[in-house]
């Protein structure tokens, strides 16, 4: 353990960054070396070719759209702490929460990472999931075999199940609702990253 | 009904049989030592020449089988010719032997079509089915005479069995786990042995156990042979109850290695028993720790196979029908090789699972299927020959003793010491970076479960020197029994791991929402780990550098080596070479498979029928949904009906899929099909982001240039490509430099892993099968620009139902006319893209990125 603290010197902002998301040392010693051997360039920053160029994510439907999600808006670039905070959000959840109450909502929390799903789908960030963005991620998580016209109906029923205000679209809170039976935590939590 | 038919061909194969099988056993065998004891009897010469007529020989030997036999020995004696003849002594050993396993097989063929399967899993199902067919062989010839032999287990039974489980062994997830594997195998069951052993003995000082006549040495003996868990029938479990994949490759590669473990102990106590424990030197206790040289040894043998298999299967391009042969001669040969240097066999696991990746890539799409389907047999009817022999032991009262101190004592002891698995996993998980959690835990020392393996090795033991065998024999079938039946699969682990976790609130059924969002949630987490890679460890980097210089070089042949590249050789490809692919293939071809449903890879899937039956299904489902869409009662069935299609067809994540093993089931490649849409959907997604950003930035460009240059014709990026396709041409020829390793890619291969190459002759005629060339062309894979390291996504060497690919790469390609149809069919729909529609030319990509590499 002493080892790793000492060489997290070389992890930019490594004290502020263990902060700020709860990752431990090593767990951010590991990190940097992986977004080191992402940037093959050794450009201190990762572009979405570097993301692109892990080849297990071409066999993952929403592959891309995840990458995405590493990129603030109108960025072409994603540098390490960036890099770090979108990880954080797969944290999972502590069981003591020592931090609790005056700090700010941790990235790890059950709404966070809902938040972090949610702008998965809206693409262009109204705070809804319009029909037409649910219909573009079913047909990318959708096989070959189901038609447009089934893909249609379920987002239709998707919608109309969730959608509360009627306004055809799905917003963060019923978004939300939609999914209060599900265990977020375990669905989305990495447990390397506890 | 199929009862019946069960019975009666046990009552054949037993009836039919009275005596002598095991020699028939051992017909193969001959040449190997010959243990006196497993000889009892004399054969009686009743399979002498006469007449059978028609009947078949089980039939005949149904009921009246000594009458047959005497009449038949009687009219041998009368004499002369006889054209049918009674042979039933020159068929006897495979005769009996197949009809053990038809039996087996029927009994499977009923097992798995039944909703028990469930409950009852396989090994149970096989033990009940040895119990009878040892209960009826017992009453027809009152003595038990079916013996397991050794070499035929070491020599046969066990290759087969550890050579399908190391073939298919996923070798990177393996590796990666190397440590904790190592530590469960080799510590755990060393531990287990040893405490068993130990406390077995203490227990006979103590009293408790009575009759057994045994000294330490048995003990220890009995420890080893019991503590090698078998959790390969564990594995199945771990899918039901969401078992991630870590736990997965640690419990199936601790079954591997500590068979291994096991073994080596095994025979070493064995050589101590024979040599007599007062014999026993105390540098001879040192050499116990051989067994380190025994498993290196044994490691270094498998390996050294493996590079060997890798670069014969490099040149066997001509002799493809005998590829599947080598690979089974090999992965043998190490087995013997390793037997005959007495090092530990077992572990020539490593053969197939250094092996797989080369030869995979090497040998062609048949084969492959053949070497997968091949092990898989294999292992399966050693595993039932095994299981046959327990249930058979099991009701001969003579081969076994009991004793209720010993039984009882075994139970609790290795329940106990399989719970130092606790501990074990306490120390590695201070190391790991992945702790193994509470319910890993409990899974693991609770799916402590004794199989095949632990039982041959205790009816090997030599009763002349191991006085207690029989005893022992007792012990481990009750251990099987037990751990088989009440431990294990849906009796009781599967609730308690149930019960364990924590409750997901699971009382009404998931709804749709639910469902789609759950999947992508697996999907993130799948995506996330993999970018944080928290997969592979860093020493990964090395090892794969130095298989990318040197062994991949060496064992992989040159045209697979060069595919492998292309992966990579996209990530290197220049701006210009990008656009084209995007402007001749991306685009168009979206937008045919948008517009075109029922075209593009769709319809050439295997399962045609099944696809149309499905679109029929979904269509009518949304006939429905616009008639009866008021009526409230049906909107239950409709949401059924979305929750089939959704469960069917949503992309699974890795995780899911990767943890299949089983012994007799095969993914049926549905894993590499949804790897191969979602591959092309990606790139061709990519390939459009990228282009759109081209064309922003192309815009600006061109806008700054606009005074300069005036107005521009729109577009000017996607006509170079272009300019040398002759879209008016009938058969488009696309002209493409010849390649220096042509030979590489030269036909034999593709035709055999592809439905139909188009070649410049079939093209002259392309209007004489306007309709088929279409179905059959229906998926033209320009989308594919590079495939990436495994070649499995390389069109022309996917699965079965892999799109077969138009064009191969050849000097000259031909693109059949009617892919136009297609084109113009799609052109109604290409309002919505940018740049005008391009003819097809899928070898492009593909090509410039060869001859770049070239």
């Amino acid at each position: 353990m002493g080892s790793s603290s000492s060489s997290l010197n070389n992890v930019p902002d490594g004290q502020q960054l263990m902060q700020e998301t709860g990752f431990s040392a090593a767990h951010l010693l590991r990190l940097y070396e992986r977004f080191k051997f992402l940037d093959k360039d050794n450009r201190g920053h990762l572009r979405s070719e570097d993301f692109e160029a892990v080849p297990e994510l071409s066999e993952n439907p929403i592959g891309d759209r995840i990458v995405g999600a590493f990129f603030l808006p109108g960025q072409e670039t994603v540098d390490f702490s960036s890099f770090v905070r979108v990880l954080a959000h797969f944290r999972p959840t502590e069981k003591n929460r020592t931090r609790a109450g005056a700090q700010p909502e941790p990235a790890n929390s059950r709404n966070r990472k809902l938040k972090f799903a949610f702008r998965l789908y809206d693409r262009d960030r109204d705070g809804k999931i319009s029909r037409t963005e649910l219909l573009q991620v079913l047909r990318e998580m959708l096989g070959m075999q189901v038609t447009e016209e089934q893909l249609q109906s379920i987002a239709d029923r998707a919608i109309q199940e969730a959608d509360l205000d009627k306004d055809d679209a799905i917003s963060f809170d019923e978004f939300r609702k939609s999914l209060e039976k599900v265990n977020i935590d375990h669905k989305m939590s990495i447990r390397f990253l506890e | 009904m199929l009862l019946l038919g069960v019975t009666l061909l046990l009552l054949a194969a037993a009836g039919a049989d009275p005596s002598g099988s095991a020699a028939s056993l051992r017909g193969p065998l001959h040449a190997s030592a010959p243990p006196p004891r497993l000889l009892p009897q004399p054969v009686p010469e009743y399979g002498a020449p006469g007449v059978a007529s028609a009947r078949s020989a089980a039939e005949a030997a149904v009921g009246t089988g000594k009458e047959e036999l005497e009449a038949a020995e009687q009219q041998h004696h009368g004499g002369g010719y006889r054209v049918v003849q009674w042979e039933w002594s020159y068929v006897q050993t495979p005769y009996i032997i197949a009809i053990w396993l038809l039996v087996a097989s029927v009994a499977k063929i009923f097992h798995f079509s039944q909703r028990f399967t469930t409950v009852v899993p396989e090994s149970c199902m096989l033990i009940l089915l040895g119990l009878v067919l040892g209960g009826v062989v017992l009453l027809a010839s009152k003595k038990q005479l079916y013996q397991l032999d050794p070499s035929l287990f070491f020599l046969f039974l066990l290759p087969t069995i550890v050579g399908d489980a190391g073939y298919f062994m996923p070798a990177r997830l393996f590796f990666d786990n190397l440590g904790a594997i190592l530590t469960y195998a080799v510590v755990g069951t060393l531990w287990n042995a040893f405490c068993t052993g130990f406390c077995l003995y203490a227990a006979k000082l103590l009293g408790i156990i009575e009759q057994v006549k045994a000294d330490l040495m048995d003990f220890l003996l009995f420890g080893a042979l019991i503590s090698a868990v078998d959790p390969v029938a564990v594995l199945a479990v771990f899918e039901e109850v969401h078992i991630n994949e870590m736990l997965f490759i640690i419990v199936f590669g601790e079954s591997l290695l500590n068979d291994a473990v096991t073994q080596v102990l095994y025979k070493v106590y064995i050589s101590f028993v024979e040599v007599g424990v007062e014999n026993v030197q105390t540098a001879d206790y040192f050499k116990g720790v051989s067994f380190l040289i025994v498993s290196i040894g044994g490691t270094l043998v498998g390996l050294v196979f493996a590079v060997i298999l890798g670069f014969i299967t490099r040149f066997t391009k001509k002799v493809r029908i005998i590829e599947p042969l080598f690979v089974f001669l090999m992965v043998y040969l190490a087995y013997l090789t390793a037997e005959l240097f007495s090092l530990s066999a077992i572990l020539m696991t490593f053969c197939g699972i250094g092996a797989n990746k080369y030869v995979e890539a090497n040998i062609s799409q048949k084969s492959r299927t053949t070497v997968k389907y091949t092990m898989k047999t294999l292992a399966s009817i050693a595993e039932t020959i095994i299981f046959i022999f327990l249930g058979i032991s099991a009701v001969d009262k003579s081969k076994w003793a009991w004793d209720t101190g010993l039984v009882s004592c075994t139970l609790v002891f290795i329940f106990v010491f399989r719970a130092a698995v606790v501990g074990q996993t306490w120390v590695l998980n201070r190391f790991r970076l992945v702790p193994l959690d509470k319910i890993d835990q409990v899974v693991m020392s609770y799916g402590g479960l004794r199989g095949a393996v632990a039982f041959a090795l205790v009816v090997l033991l030599d009763g002349e020197r191991v006085k207690a065998k029989d005893y022992f024999v007792a012990t481990t079938i009750v251990v099987v029994f037990f751990t088989v039946m009440f431990q294990f699969q849906g009796l009781t682990i599967k609730p308690l791991v149930k019960w364990l976790k924590v409750p997901r609130s699971t009382n009404s059924k998931p709804t749709i929402n639910e469902e789609i969002h759950e999947r992508a949630f697996d999907h993130i987490l799948t995506a996330v780990e993999d970018i944080a890679g928290l997969q592979g460890y860093h020493h990964w980097r090395d090892w794969e550098q130095f298989d990318k210089n040197y062994l991949s070089k060496l064992l992989l042949r040159k045209s697979v080596y060069r595919k492998s590249e292309l992966w990579e050789a996209y990530q290197k490809i220049n701006i210009r070479d990008a656009i084209s692919v995007i402007d001749q293939g991306g685009n168009v071809l979206t937008s045919a498979r948008l517009s075109l449903p029922s075209m593009a890879s769709r319809a050439s899937f295997p399962e045609v029928t099944n696809v149309t039956n499905y679109r029929e299904n979904g269509s009518g489902v949304c006939l429905d949904l616009q008639v009866i869409d008021n009526v409230s009662g049906s909107k239950v069935e409709e949401d059924m009906e979305t929750h089939h299609v959704l469960a069917g067809n949503l992309y699974k994540p890795r995780r899911r899929y990767q943890s299949h093993y089983s012994r007799h089931f095969m993914p049926l490649g549905e894993k590499e099909r949804q790897d191969r849409e979602v591959f092309q959907r990606n790139m061709r997604s990519r390939m459009e982001t990228f282009k759109s950003t081209r064309h922003k930035r192309h815009k600006k460009e061109r806008s700054l240039k606009k005074q300069r240059r005036g107005s521009d014709t729109k577009d000017d990026g996607g006509d170079k490509p272009r300019r040398n396709v002759s879209w008016q041409d009938k058969p488009v020829v696309v002209p493409v430099e010849p390649e220096d390793d042509k030979a590489d890619h030269s036909d034999p291969e593709k035709e055999e892993d592809v439905g139909i190459t188009f070649t410049a002759r079939k093209a002259e005629t392309p209007k004489q099968r306007p309709k088929s060339a279409l179905d059959v062309c229906q998926s033209p894979p320009p989308h594919t620009p590079s495939p990436p390291t495994e070649d499995s996504h390389l069109p022309w060497k996917g699965s079965v139902g892999s799109p077969p690919p138009c064009v191969s790469v050849e000097a000259t390609k031909i693109i059949p006319v009617d892919l136009q149809q297609a084109w113009n069919q799609s052109i109604s729909s290409l309002e919505s893209v940018s740049s005008p529609p391009a003819p097809a030319e899928p070898v492009h990509p593909r090509v410039s990125a060869l001859s770049r590499l070239g």
